[in-house]
């Protein structure tokens, strides 16, 4: 047989600060649309907030601050005008031969997995997470040569470990999602893309009437961390330490994506010609320092470094839910 | 955030990794900028292993003591909880519970075995055994 078999699409690898954004972005651009991963970020509108406390994760609600898996490839490439092919499967060893008819067609596939079972990954940031996206590049004998967008070096995995982490079961189970743009266009509306995400991600940030989505959230979460319960300190810090790992940990470059964000309005400006909007910038990027100051006090808070005070930290999200609402409002009205 | 001012703490968890950031150069322009650590994501880690730790060495000492099934002890050694488990296996959350009693799985039937294993990530024969220290 031939063992030594190797297959390689030379692909680049950079890194990003969130997975999705990261694979969908290096994918296009391997493709030939030069486009930067917060650009990805915010044609998409990947940015949100969401306080959802019907969904637990080892018995903590769920704080995104993004919109759920899967919506900036969609976002991005509906927009964009993109064609993707994306395939899921029911037979573990039928995703495996797929992944391999694709390599040895010279072509580099974004797929979903489990972050747990990827066997390059640091054993303490190994936690089920069923929708962590990455590139595979080629293989070379038992090992899948990966770009994972999230990782500063270009890693590899065995393919037992690869086909266990795309087909765990459970809550957004990825059944061996693989994708890859099957159509580019031939020339994409950059503008009218971004234009198009920016009222979307200031419409759901201000305008979604119930209370647990955008800067509502943010002042409802306020005010729920304003009345926790002084007696109940261990549980407590548990859920304050759940939310400073959902906001700075859980696949973001900080500060809940509000950076990324940031980074996007400053292209967003000199793409659309609109200076006001790198000003904006600027200002999201004071209220995103905020946010790392609320996560680095509540993170202190739970070791003991810091005194307990729960009015404080509902004080600096207050802060931050004022502070995003006028600059969407304000971005709202630029781009309209 | 300035570039200047990412934090590069060294995390241990990052085993010499960096991830990335965007922060604003001298010139005010965002740009990506490497971190290797910080106190707060830290802080919350380290916390958030420490309460699996604890659940498994827990459980470790129940299923020891014959209160527990083994199966609880390697649910959570794997970073697992009750809600995750029914999900990763199918099974109703009602029928693991019942699992988690010491009687009920050692009746339980090889499939059954086989599924939890798949989802634990271990040899159907590995469920029973309990390591020397939890």
């Amino acid at each position: 047989m031939n063992a030594a078999a190797a297959t390689l699409v030379p692909f680049d690898h950079q890194q990003s600060a969130h997975c999705e954004s990261g694979v969908i972005s290096s994918l296009l651009r391997h493709n030939g649309l030069d486009i930067s991963e917060p650009m990805a970020f915010g044609i998409s509108a990947g940015l949100g907030y969401a306080y959802l406390p019907f969904l637990k994760f080892g018995g903590l609600p769920l704080f995104a601050y993004r919109m759920p898996p899967g919506w900036i490839i969609r976002g991005l490439t509906k927009r964009l005008g993109v064609e993707m092919h994306m395939q899921t499967f029911r037979e573990p060893a039928e995703g495996t031969r797929a992944l391999d008819r694709n390599l040895a067609a010279g072509r580099a596939v974004g797929i979903q997995t489990s972050a747990y079972w990827l066997s390059y990954f640091p054993p303490d940031m190994r936690f089920h997470f069923n929708a962590h996206n990455l590139v595979v590049y080629g293989k070379r004998d038992d090992q899948y040569l990966i770009s994972d967008p999230v990782i500063d070096i270009l890693v590899e995995c065995e393919a037992g470990a690869l086909q266990k982490a795309r087909f765990t079961r459970g809550v957004l189970a990825p059944k061996g999602l693989l994708y890859y743009p099957s159509r580019m266009p031939a020339k994409p509306d950059l503008r009218s893309a971004a234009r198009k995400g920016i009222l979307f991600t200031t419409g759901m940030m201000m305008h979604v009437p119930v209370p647990i989505i955008g800067t509502r959230g943010v002042r409802l979460v306020a005010r729920k961390i304003r009345k926790l319960d002084p007696r109940q300190e261990a549980h407590n810090k548990l859920l304050l330490g759940h939310i400073v790992r959902m906001q700075e940990e859980i696949g973001t470059g900080g500060a809940g994506f509000r950076f990324l964000y940031a980074s996007f309005l400053q292209e967003a400006a000199v793409l659309l010609d609109k200076p006001s909007l790198g000003a904006l910038a600027d200002r999201l990027t004071d209220v995103g320092d905020e946010w790392r100051r609320f996560a680095l006090h509540a993170a202190k808070m739970c070791k003991g470094r810091m005194d307990m005070d729960y009015g404080m930290l509902a004080d600096q999200l207050m802060h931050c839910a004022a502070g995003e609402e006028s600059i969407y409002r304000e971005l709202r009205a630029e781009v309209k | 955030m300035k570039k200047d001012e990412v934090p590069q703490q060294n995390a241990k968890a990052f085993m010499g990794h960096s991830k990335l950031l965007y922060a604003v150069d001298e010139q005010g322009r965002y740009t990506p900028a490497p971190c290797n650590g910080w106190e707060a994501e830290e802080i919350v880690l380290d916390q958030a292993i420490a309460e699996y730790v604890r659940l498994a060495s827990d459980a470790w000492r129940r299923a020891t003591a014959g209160e527990a099934s083994t199966l609880e002890y390697h649910m959570f050694k794997q970073r697992m909880d009750l809600v995750l488990l029914a999900q990763s296996t199918g099974f109703f959350k009602w029928r693991v519970r019942r699992d988690l009693r010491p009687g009920a799985f050692q009746k339980l039937s090889g499939r059954r075995r086989e599924r939890y294993g798949d989802a634990l990530g271990l040899l159907p024969s590995q469920l029973d055994i309990l390591p020397e220290q939890p």
